[in-house]
């Protein structure tokens, strides 16, 4: 173990390479997730968010094996599990388990809960017949189903009730990493509440650790202690929730944070309209790969590829940009939001 | 004054049932709606999955396919009983007066025909004596407006050529080049990534501005609501709830479900404190509970809301609340 992160993500790429005619010539590569390093503590809940096709989806997928990893490194408890084969990759899908979007397609139709919820004990060899049925009843009970749900079928469930049969088939493995992708997403926002409650809960009972995929900047904020920001296959910026949400630095943070529509219909728009359509990830142009929509872009921006540092004095939050924006070394002192605030008082 | 606000409305929909036989019973989908659109306004309808939002869209144009239909109602445009209107007359108010967009762009366009092309065709189909050249160009206009870079030469892309925020404004393109005087969006900017969604939300924030269309957004996302509705109709299992101005229903709501609803939203909640969820779930439009739908999930239910369906009472002039909490305010018909 290097220094107790349960799973650590150094430089990791993932390329997907596109062919082309009879002889299936490489053409291009999507190059989906682009030298993305992150690490997360045992217990952390760590979000995920950017816009569809920024690779948050398939950095996720990496984790669990299902995605081409072209370089990079992938450590879970210390061990490298890239390309695993055999026992050891039968115990890392035990305990790194990955809670698809959309329970509606990602549960058998024609299989009952408890087989659904019970599969992964036997294919592991942990539990069969009545000890399986105990123990799928055991963590039906955690995510607040019953044993009258359990000899259903999943079209007889609500969207809610599916997203916690899918959360006890991945527990009743008792794993370490729970990777979320974005769980809440098919879900109305009154059932959306119930799961992440639920979601908090377990973590606390279980002490699992979640890395939690969205582009709903109001759940990551709610459920993260930590949060990466993606764009075109590249962690933009990082750092703690609260922080980065008060004094984002990346110019692409603040555009996204603007762009949530606020409840309070008496609000003055504050809102920075992002120009262009999102650039896609086949073959992109070398330098900060924001720099083409980005409002502050120099001549440098399209040239030289800044990397993910420290710019200001919290050690945790780093940006890849060239001219962040520091909260503490503006002119008045003061983070943007409340220069802007007091703006709009005077 | 009541005929001075007559003549200015332009949507008056009235008790509007909807159902739906189906093998096991019938579906009331929609049991009671009413509400009312004034000319250039944008009103709100809001709601959670399968509480007749799109239902309600759908039987405005006449839209709702057999063996569903609509048993009891009025829905009147600009005074005109839309029910008693023939398919004839029907098929020529569509498109031409009130107009739809759908939530997902790619799927309303024909993959086959040019964008520009589908444009103009709107406009061929509605006014006859155009030219294909007239058409094309006023077309092309109407991308101009939108704030599409290069009109001429998006017009001669085809849709899967386009990404989804500018196939969006495609069919806003479409839908506005007849000027009709109602625009119903359906979940617009549902599919759209957030940046993008931005995007259209100005353009319809600035097209409001500019012509002279009335909207009805039918949306569950209450912060989409909160920037473009002058308006909110809040619907909870077929029917509505509440409905006022948007800074009333939103900053001062009334009704127990939309107080829950806003609840619900991660939004300005410290991590370490617990989501308010409204406990259960929507119930089922087989059979739908006699009295108030939402009563078995609600904190404040009374042993007369299970028993009777709340009349809409008025808590201001234009803020109506169907709940017995308010029953010593006058209630409307």
């Amino acid at each position: 173990m290097s220094n107790g992160a349960l799973l650590e993500i150094r430089a990791l790429t993932v390329h997907f390479v596109l062919r082309e005619g009879l002889l299936q010539r490489r053409r291009a590569a999507v190059q989906a997730v682009n030298g993305v390093s992150l690490e997360l503590a045992q217990g952390e809940v760590f979000g995920l968010v950017g816009e569809s096709g920024c690779g948050k989806t398939t950095l996720g997928r990496a984790v669990v094996g299902l995605a081409p990893v072209l370089s990079g490194e992938i450590r879970f408890a210390g061990e490298s599990i890239i390309g695993l084969t055999g026992r050891p990759a039968r115990e890392r899908a035990r305990r790194v388990q990955l809670i698809f979007q959309d329970p509606y397609s990602s549960l058998h139709p024609r299989k009952t809960v408890r087989d659904l919820v019970g599969v992964g004990l036997t294919l592991h060899g942990l539990a069969y017949g009545y000890e399986m049925d105990g123990r799928v009843l055991a963590v039906l009970e955690e995510v607040g189903l019953g044993l009258d749900h359990m000899y259903r079928y999943a079209h007889e469930f609500s969207g809610g009730q599916r997203q916690r049969i899918a959360l006890a088939r991945a527990l009743i493995l008792k794993p370490e990493l729970l990777i979320l992708d974005e769980p809440t997403s098919a879900l109305d926002v009154s059932v959306q509440a119930q799961i992440l409650n639920l979601l908090k809960e377990l973590r606390r009972e279980f002490g699992l650790t979640y890395l939690f995929i969205s582009h709903n900047l109001g759940v990551v904020r709610y459920m993260s202690q930590r949060i990466g920001v993606m764009y075109l296959g590249n962690i933009v910026e990082q750092g703690a929730t609260e922080p980065l949400f008060r004094a984002p630095q990346h110019p692409y943070t603040r555009i996204l944070l603007s762009a949530l529509p606020s409840l309070d219909p008496e609000a003055p728009s504050q809102r920075q309209v992002l120009t262009g359509e999102p650039p896609t990830p086949i073959d992109p142009p070398p330098g900060c790969p924001f720099a083409p929509r980005c409002p502050d872009a120099q001549a440098i921006c399209s040239q030289e590829t800044p990397v993910l540092r420290q710019h200001g004095s919290d050690r945790a939050h780093l940006c890849a940009c060239h001219f962040p924006r520091l909260a503490d070394a503006s002119r008045e002192g003061k983070g943007p939001n409340e220069s802007m605030t007091n703006r709009r008082l005077s | 004054m009541k005929l001075g606000r007559e003549s200015d409305l332009l949507l008056e929909v009235e008790d509007l049932q909807v159902e739906f036989p189906t093998l096991r019973g019938t579906v009331h989908a929609l049991q009671g709606v009413t509400f009312q659109l004034r000319r250039r306004e944008t009103l709100g309808l809001a709601g959670e999955t399968g509480c007749g939002k799109s239902v309600t869209a759908l039987a405005i144009l006449r839209l709702i396919s057999p063996p569903g239909r609509i048993s009891r109602g009025r829905i009147r445009f600009e005074g005109r009983d839309l029910l008693a209107l023939s398919e004839t007359e029907m098929r020529e108010l569509r498109g031409s007066q009130i107009s739809m967009i759908l939530q997902e762009p790619k799927m309303a366009l024909n993959p086959v025909i040019r964008v520009g092309d589908q444009v103009a065709e709107t406009l061929l189909i509605h006014e006859r004596s155009l030219t294909r050249r007239t058409a094309t160009g006023r077309a092309v206009e109407m991308l101009a407006t939108l704030g599409i870079p290069d009109p001429p030469r998006i017009a001669r892309r085809y849709p899967h050529e386009l990404s989804g925020g500018m196939a969006q404004r495609i069919m806003i393109a479409m839908m506005l080049v007849t000027r009709p005087k109602l625009l119903i969006a359906d979940e617009p900017t549902s599919a759209l990534d957030v940046t993008i969604q931005a995007q259209i939300l100005e353009l319809m924030k600035a097209l409001k501005r500019e012509i002279d269309t009335a909207l009805l957004l039918i949306t569950h996302d209450l912060g989409v609501m909160a920037e473009t509705c002058d308006r909110v109709a809040v619907m909870y299992a077929g029917s509505v709830v509440e409905q006022g101005s948007v800074a009333t229903v939103l900053k001062r709501p009334q009704h127990p479900y939309t107080q829950g609803l806003l609840r619900t939203i991660p939004n300005d909640v410290a991590p370490d404190q617990p989501l308010y969820s409204i406990r259960g779930l929507v119930p089922s439009l087989l059979q739908p509970p006699t009295g108030c739908a939402f009563a078995p999930r609600c904190d404040r239910a009374m042993p007369v809301c299970v028993q009777a369906v709340p009349p809409r009472y008025a808590l201001g002039a234009d803020h109506h609340v169907a709940c017995f909490l308010h029953r010593d305010r006058p209630a409307v018909r």
